[in-house]
């Protein structure tokens, strides 16, 4: 049974706290008992407390996919990128490597890739995924697009991501601000030397010193 | 929000839009297995990184298809083609055997040699010879005077066969086959045909072979 196609994933990370609720809601699955498939990421360790959760982007042309030897990353026809079979699967990480996202992750210890595959054992009956259902200040939220909509009036869904050369549309949305201008995509790429503009806090404690340097006691 | 399609589905459904009503979980509630549909038409959906149509992409990418009912497809097709191919290796076979037979029974019989004279075979004795050329045979003489003869190869694995006069059987003691003495029939055992016949044709003393009849049952 598809997961019906009005319901659709919106990420806003600027609405992220940190709270590691969904990491743990993940954990607490099932399917993957003691594996969180979705990952909470710190946008800039070094000087902000910005977190942004990753979920599986569900690409339209899924590069995991694409690179998989082993043809064990499949699609199903309402447009989730399934996790790896494990029958298929050999564990070579080529996945792990190409994905723009960094959303696979390769368990050694049981040769197999496991990732994000959008709850789909919730919702295809038509439920929320795990994360979705505790995010606290709904970063993750899955509902309608006219709902997402009304909930965020600044901001608003986009699916296309450049990297690079590679143009990539997928099934989950972004929350992006509507101002100054609403992008046609993000280009990630370029983004990652872009500094924080405005509403944004400094939190300058470790701009004198090398965190990772090592301390004479 | 007339139109929202979260109001449609649920009225569908018939689900008490509530949000603690006992139907509905979180917020989309559970759904019946009619009420989606798939996106896309199952048989053409893998979209490549490029955009190109599936008629200008490498043939690799046809064959390993990232879509779930496409990869299906390619099972059944390789099924197929898996049955086509291995009923027509049969037939060869068949064929090959058919044609081998026909070249059998147009190949001129063994001449007529002479093998032995009788009295070199005095009642309840056996005596070994070759015909025709190397094959080796058994000529056996039974207590009623009567003469046999066998070609001495088990025709299970082609071991020499042992003749028991008092006991009636030829014995292969290879693998426990047994023949019928008076025969040749196989009695017993893993042989799969009766022994092959030497006809042979008394001349006052002497014995001749004239030919070999190979029998199926």
């Amino acid at each position: 049974m598809p997961v019906p196609q009005h319901l659709e994933f919106f990420v806003d990370p600027s609405r992220c706290i940190g709270c590691q609720a969904c990491v743990h809601a993940c954990t607490e699955c099932d399917t993957h008992r003691g594996d969180a498939m979705i990952h909470l990421e710190y946008v800039d360790r070094g000087t902000s407390v910005q977190t942004v959760p990753v979920v599986c982007m569900h690409c339209e042309q899924p590069t995991c996919a694409e690179v998989c030897p082993a043809d064990a990353i499949k699609r199903t026809g309402d447009g989730v990128v399934q996790s790896a079979r494990k029958p298929r699967c050999i564990g070579c990480g080529n996945c792990v490597v190409a994905c723009p996202f960094g959303v696979p992750e390769l368990y050694i210890d049981r040769a197999i890739m496991m990732k994000c595959d959008m709850c789909y054992d919730r919702t295809s009956i038509g439920k929320k995924p795990m994360c979705a259902t505790v995010c606290p200040s709904q970063a993750l939220f899955f509902g309608t697009r006219e709902q997402a909509l009304a909930l965020r009036p600044k901001s608003t869904p986009t699916n296309k991501f450049r990297f690079g050369e590679q143009s990539i549309t997928t099934r989950v949305n972004v929350m992006v601000p509507r101002r100054p201008a609403t992008p046609m995509q993000i280009d990630v790429t370029a983004a990652m030397d872009e500094r924080p503009r405005n509403r944004s806090m400094r939190l300058p404690v470790l701009d004198t010193a090398d965190p990772f340097a090592e301390v004479e006691v | 929000m007339a139109d929202d399609p979260q109001t449609r589905f649920e009225q569908d459904l018939a689900i008490d839009p509530r949000v603690d009503s006992p139907a509905r979980e979180g917020l989309t509630g559970t759904a019946r297995g009619d009420v989606y549909e798939p996106r896309r038409d199952p048989e053409d959906i893998t979209a490549a990184p490029d955009q190109r149509p599936m008629d200008e992409q490498p043939r690799w990418r046809q064959d390993f298809a990232i879509d779930t009912p496409e990869d299906n497809f390619i099972a059944r097709r390789d099924f197929a083609k898996f049955l086509v191919l291995t009923s027509g290796a049969f037939v060869a076979g068949q064929a090959w055997i058919a044609a081998k037979s026909l070249v059998r029974d147009r190949r001129a019989p063994p001449g007529r040699q002479r093998i032995a004279s009788l009295g070199m075979v005095p009642p309840g004795s056996a005596m070994m010879f070759t015909y025709p050329g190397d094959d080796p045979c058994l000529l056996i003489r039974m207590r009623d005077g009567k003469l046999v003869a066998y070609s001495q190869k088990c025709t299970h694995l082609s071991c020499a066969v042992v003749p028991k006069i008092d006991e009636g059987i030829l014995r292969c003691p290879c693998h426990e086959g047994v023949f019928e003495l008076a025969t040749g029939r196989n009695i017993a055992g893993p042989p799969p045909r009766p022994l092959p016949v030497i006809e042979l044709d008394v001349v006052g003393e002497d014995v001749f072979a004239t030919g070999v009849t190979e029998r199926t049952v």
